[in-house]
C-alpha cells in the first residue's frame, strides 16, 4: 500500500468518525436541553459541524471528480439553507411566544 | 448580454459538473434545459424586475469563508462542552447587535453566519439591530459577534 492513499484514508476515517461522533453529541444535546432554545443550539452542532466533517470525509473518500463535486455542492446548499431553516424555526417560536405576551420570559 | 453569456456558462458548468453522463441525447438535453432555464428566468424578471446589489468582492469573501470556519470549529467546542456539562451551567440570553453592512446581502451573510456558528441564532431584523439567542451568554461573546460584523463590513466592495 502506498504512503499517499493511506493517509488519505487515514485523514477520510478520522473526519468521518469526528463528524459521526459530533452527530451523536448534537442529538444528546437535543434529548439533555430542557428549553426549547438550547435544545436549537444543539441541533446547530450536528448542522455545522457534524455535517462538513462528515462531507470532508466523504469528499476524501470519492475517487472520482464528479463525486466530489457533488459533495462540495451538497456542502455549498446546506450552509446557505440550514441557517435559514433554523431562523425560520426561530422566529416562528418567537413570534409564538409574544402571541402568548411571554416575550419577557424569553428576554430576561 | 453580457449577464445572459455569464448565465449560460454558469448553468451549463452545473449541469455537466452534475450530470456526468456525456452522451450526444443527454448533452442536448441539457443544453435544452439551460436555454430554457434562462428563457424562465429572464421571463420572470419581466414580472418581478427586483434586482439584488451583489456588491461583493469574492477574493475577500473566500477568505471570510475560512475566518468563518475556523469560528464554527472554535463554537463547535464550546457548545459540545455545554451540552457535556448540562443544563445547569448555561447562560441563555436575548440581546441585540447593531448592523454595519450597507447592501442586503451583507445583512444576510452576516445574520447566515451568526446562524451558522453553533452556540448563536440570529432571531430578528428590525432597522439594523439583529436580535441574536446565545446558548452561553458572556463578554467575549459579544466582542467576537462585533468583529464578525467588521469583518463582513469589510467584504463589501465599493464605499
Amino acid at each position: 500500500m502506498d504512503f499517499l492513499p493511506m493517509l488519505i484514508q487515514i485523514f477520510s476515517w478520522v473526519f468521518i468518525v469526528l463528524g459521526s461522533c459530533l452527530m451523536v453529541i448534537g442529538a444528546a444535546g437535543m434529548l439533555r436541553f430542557a428549553d426549547f432554545w438550547a435544545r436549537l443550539h444543539a441541533a446547530s452542532v450536528i448542522e455545522s459541524g457534524g455535517m462538513i466533517f462528515l462531507l470532508l470525509g466523504m469528499c476524501l473518500q470519492a475517487n472520482d471528480w464528479l463525486i466530489f463535486f457533488k459533495l462540495a455542492f451538497i456542502g455549498l446548499f446546506l450552509f446557505i439553507t440550514g441557517p435559514a431553516a433554523t431562523h425560520a424555526v426561530a422566529k416562528a417560536a418567537l413570534s409564538d411566544q409574544s402571541r402568548k405576551n411571554s416575550t419577557k420570559s424569553a428576554i430576561k | 448580454m453580457r449577464s445572459l453569456f455569464i448565465s449560460f456558462v454558469l448553468l451549463s458548468l452545473t449541469w455537466l459538473l452534475l450530470s456526468g453522463v456525456y452522451k450526444g441525447l443527454i448533452m442536448g438535453l441539457g443544453l435544452l434545459s439551460v436555454l430554457l432555464t434562462i428563457y424562465f428566468v429572464r421571463r420572470m424578471d419581466k414580472i418581478d424586475g427586483y434586482t439584488i446589489d451583489f456588491s461583493i468582492n469574492i477574493f475577500k469573501l473566500l477568505g471570510y469563508f475560512f475566518w468563518l470556519l475556523m469560528e464554527i470549529a472554535k463554537s463547535n467546542i464550546e457548545v459540545v462542552k455545554a451540552i457535556i456539562k448540562g443544563d445547569n451551567h448555561i447562560n441563555k440570553k436575548m440581546f441585540f447587535i447593531s448592523t454595519s453592512q450597507r447592501s442586503d446581502l451583507g445583512k444576510v451573510i452576516f445574520a447566515n453566519s451568526i446562524t451558522l456558528t453553533p452556540g448563536t441564532i440570529s432571531i430578528n431584523l428590525e432597522n439594523n439591530q439583529l436580535c441574536v439567542h446565545a446558548l452561553n451568554f458572556n463578554e467575549a461573546s459579544t466582542k467576537g459577534l462585533e468583529e464578525m460584523d467588521r469583518r463582513v463590513k469589510n467584504i463589501e466592495s465599493g464605499s
